[in-house]
């Protein structure tokens, strides 16, 4: 919808076109790549702002563990780079290309920051917010300023790139970003429990997390869900399949999985390609894409999952069990899920007309948040994509924003109508 | 240190604002006397006292509601305050502000083993949640120096740290849910038991927000399984660059150590002299490397750390082979604060983070610097993250000397700041570091930081005098310049 893009090659060309939309009242669109326009409310905006121009590595620094980015520079440059020198972005980031129809490998920096975007192992290593170091960026008053810093340790001033990370491009226009980096786990493996149900499972999934073991993915499929993995041995349980992970080096994690294999009565072990296989499905809700290569297989498969509304919920992991529980009876059966976080994360695909309200007050009692993560433009026009606030939070969110951009000109309703 | 000069105003109304607060919180909960309220008047700063106009110690999230409504309602200033062990004079009290103490909050509410957390209130010590977990193999992570004394609810508001942060991150990293109350009395909740507190990330801003934004009263802590085992390796090397290159050589070959510590020559001695942990004398530096997790692990990684120390010149190498061996490792850097002071009549601890590649440079300033000033330094030093702790070493009874420690540290952070790091990596900026804020941040910057304050407490009367070395009124900040209209900025590209 947007009529004109500009798309500055500097930070100094960014404040001017912000300063020209205060003075015009002209709201902007923010855009890296695009690749995650379908997350949040659709903005409404005559003029789009493409940061894709504000690419570069500014230093790569691994013994520091410090990266430093324009914002615009895209994650195809960068993992690779890390991937190089056997480092990584540990908050896994999800790749949701397929998800909305899209190529795989899309997005930058700024934008999967500004999203906050977290795979698996957000259990043990955190989300984007907290290896999110520093950074510069464009205010909706137009003015260039900084926060944070570029050392891993610093607690100087309010630690703003955390009220960054997640906010949609609703604040301030990054420039320029600072990131943690950590060294890339050398060895990978899976633990498979095969036919339990959901409550089993994500009991399973509690012991083995609160055993001292380091379990960095700890996910539950159900029998359908698992039925659309393509690793054989998941898709070839024919039943539900528990996954616990274990990453490190080799002989830690060769310890582990035996510990832990028989401390659970686990049935198999995935190996380091198959399990970097089924966390890359867990991590980008492949399950739930309406990927050619997931047809076939298991209910749903194919085109019947290109329609459906896709949740994502986060909620204390001990209740998941009983929140898909609920959640399913409420919407009349007509919904499927899968757990990550140890239960703690429920991907939930529903029916076009499920209605927002009834979920969410069918996990009312667990307490958390549901995020409408993939619907229609109009549906997510209409209903709250992300979960509403209690009244002070929301005037204070509110305020909040004002301190950024007083006159709303950035995003506009991309996470809340009116802010 | 200058503070905002008092308002005599609202000190001539003392005995009103007394009545105010008895009246919400009774009894013994309002202090008044003189005598009583020095034991208030300084924080672990002990350099800067003030005693408070009156100190209150609600026991209930709705007596704090109360007090800091009643509070703005009169315009009166308030200072929060948990144990008073901050670093960087965080709860240095006012000459006419309320001081608003947590220490009542002490209760842990609930321990939830399945979703792996403890709601406590603010003031249960950093230790408490870990002891109240022992029992199931259970900790908290983040282990500030302080920890016996120190509280959850101040750990939050600074954002507290501490010699395992590298591996298992801040307090922020650690935090599930807060609840807080702002100044106009509103309370509100941030996150839960559930991952990532939904909507902005307001949680992540109030975390070491130095008590500027709002009172907390609950927090909700992630809690882990401890490692099942730890051993730690002694390293001494000749020069400070070789043992700095082996913390960056270790970091390169993917360990992340639980904890890796770094101590300068003056460090070792006073250590050694006060603990006796057998540290050799003839080094430079030496290095405490931990490493923790299952056996299998950390046998492999303490034989590759070992490796990758002789390979850096390492002349010096002993591995604990037992947990009694591994604490005594540790007690000459735990004990090198007391050790200091046993040297010195006084010292100031610093706190800047730097870039560890320019810690050969760093060291090597501070070591002018320490004769330009005539004042001795030792550091100690969480060499994984690049946290400095120089001690600068001065005797207060000699006049002059205070002020010359003072403008040595400011030295030291100026210089922390110049090679890419910043002020403080753990202890805040507080009053001690305030007016250094500009070295670091424009006035741009600060600017936009005091927007956000302005979001929570628009009259400014949460802690002030901290942080920000110059307030503005949030009318001031607000103020929008729109130029007229025209787009002038021809060469920016558009389609």
């Amino acid at each position: 919808m947007s009529i004109t893009t500009f798309k500055p090659d500097t930070s100094a060309q960014l404040a001017d076109t912000v300063t020209w939309a205060l003075s015009a009242g002209e709201p902007l669109e923010l855009l890296g790549q695009g690749s995650k326009r379908g997350l949040g409310r659709p903005v409404q905006a005559g003029y789009a702002l493409d940061l894709s121009a504000l690419s570069g590595v500014v230093a790569y620094e691994p013994d520091e563990l410090v990266l430093t980015v324009q914002a615009g520079t895209p994650l195809s440059t960068i993992l690779p780079m890390l991937a190089e020198r056997h480092q990584h972005l540990a908050f896994e980031p999800q790749d949701l290309g397929p998800l909305f129809g899209q190529a795989p490998g899309g997005g930058t920096m700024g934008g999967l920051l500004a999203s906050a975007l977290a795979g698996p192992r957000r259990i043990q290593a955190g989300s984007a917010r907290d290896h999110f170091l520093g950074f510069e960026a464009v205010s909706g008053r137009g003015e260039v300023f900084r926060a944070g810093g570029k050392v891993v340790k610093n607690v100087t001033g309010y630690d703003v790139p955390k009220l960054m990370a997640g906010s949609m491009g609703t604040l301030s226009a990054l420039t320029e970003v600072t990131v943690k980096v950590l060294p890339a786990p050398e060895d990978t493996r899976t633990l498979i429990l095969a036919g339990r149900d959901a409550a089993d499972a994500l009991r399973a999934l509690t012991r083995a997390l609160q055993s001292p073991h380091e379990v960095s993915g700890a996910a539950h499929l159900p029998g359908p869900v698992a039925g659309r993995s393509a690793v054989t041995a998941v898709a070839g349980a024919h039943a539900g399949v528990t996954a616990v992970r274990l990453e490190g080096f080799g002989p830690s994690v060769a310890a582990r999985v035996a510990a832990l294999r028989e401390e659970l009565g686990a049935d198999a072990v995935l190996d380091r390609d198959e399990s970097l296989a089924l966390w890359r499905e867990v991590r980008d809700v492949t399950f739930f894409s309406p990927s050619p290569a997931m047809a076939g297989e298991g209910r749903g498969g194919g085109n019947g999952l290109a329609e459906r509304l896709i949740w994502k919920l986060s909620v204390p992991p001990a209740t998941g069990a009983r929140v898909a529980e609920e959640i399913v009876m409420a919407l009349g059966g007509e919904a499927e899920f899968y757990f990550d976080w140890g239960g703690g994360l429920i991907w939930l695909a529903t029916v076009a007309t499920a209605d927002a309200r009834t979920l969410r007050a069918a996990m009312g009692f667990a307490g958390g948040h549901a995020t409408l993560v993939r619907a229609p433009d109009h549906i997510r026009a209409t209903v709250d994509v992300f979960h509403p606030q209690p009244r002070p939070l929301a005037d204070l969110a509110a305020r909040v924003k004002e301190s950024f951009d007083p006159r709303r000109l950035f995003n506009p309703g991309r996470i809340y109508a009116g802010v | 240190m200058k503070m905002p000069a008092p308002d005599t105003g609202v000190i001539s109304r003392r005995r009103e604002i007394i009545e105010r607060l008895r009246a919400i919180v009774p009894g013994e909960g309002v202090i008044v006397d003189e005598s009583e309220l020095r034991a208030y008047e300084s924080d672990g700063v002990t350099a800067y006292r003030q005693p408070p106009l009156v100190v209150v110690l609600p026991s209930t999230t709705q007596q704090v509601s109360e007090v800091l409504k009643t509070c703005k309602e009169m315009g009166v200033k308030v200072v929060p305050r948990g144990a008073g062990t901050s670093l960087s004079g965080g709860a240095l009290p006012l000459a006419d502000g309320v001081l608003l103490g947590l220490g009542k909050f002490n209760r842990i509410l609930e321990i939830d083993y399945d979703n792996r957390c403890v709601v406590a209130q603010p003031g249960v010590t950093n230790l408490g949640i870990s002891t109240a977990v022992a029992h199931e193999g259970f900790y908290y992570a983040p282990d500030p120096s302080s920890q016996i004394a120190c509280t959850i609810g101040g750990n939050v508001a600074e954002n507290s740290g501490g010699v395992h942060c590298l591996k298992y991150g801040l307090t922020t990293n650690n935090v599930l849910g807060v609840e807080m109350v702002l100044m106009d009395g509103t309370v509100v909740r941030f996150g839960g038991k559930h991952l990532d507190a939904g909507g902005y990330d307001l949680m992540g801003i109030i975390t070491g927000s130095e008590g500027l934004l709002g009172v907390v009263t609950e927090v909700t802590v992630r809690i882990l399984k401890k490692p099942a085992t730890a051993r730690a390796v002694l390293l001494g090397f000749p020069t400070n660059e070789q043992a700095g290159d082996c913390v960056a050589a270790i970091i390169a070959a993917g360990i992340i150590p639980g904890g890796m510590e770094m101590m300068d020559r003056p460090a070792i001695h006073a250590a050694e002299d006060f603990v006796h942990a057998d540290y050799p004398l003839d080094v430079e530096a030496l290095l405490i490397v931990e490493l923790d997790g299952p056996p299998a692990e950390v046998d492999h990684l303490i034989e590759r750390v070992d490796a990758i120390a002789k390979g850096k010149g390492a002349v010096y190498a002993r591995i604990s082979n037992s947990e009694e061996e591994r604490l005594v490792f540790w007690a000459g850097r735990k004990a090198a604060f007391p050790a200091v002071g046993r040297i010195s009549p006084d010292y100031l601890c610093m706190d800047g983070t730097i870039p560890r590649k320019a810690l050969p440079l760093v060291l090597q300033r501070m070591t002018e610097m320490s004769a330009k000033y005539g004042l001795r330094v030792a550091n100690v030093f969480h060499a994984g993250d690049g946290n400095l702790h120089p001690l600068i070493l001065f005797d207060a009874n000699k006049p002059g000397e205070l002020e010359a420690a003072e403008a040595f540290g400011a030295d030291i952070l100026k210089l922390c700041v110049e090679v890419g790091g910043v002020l403080t990596g753990e202890h805040g900026v507080g009053v001690e570091k305030r007016d250094l804020m500009v070295h670091q941040f424009t006035d741009t910057d600060l600017k936009q930081q005091q927007r956000l304050k302005c979001a929570f407490d628009p009259d400014g009367l949460l802690n002030p005098g901290k942080v920000f070395p110059e307030l503005h009124r949030c009318a001031e900040l607000g103020r929008l310049h729109v130029s007229a209209g025209k787009l002038p900025f021809p060469d920016i590209p558009r389609f």
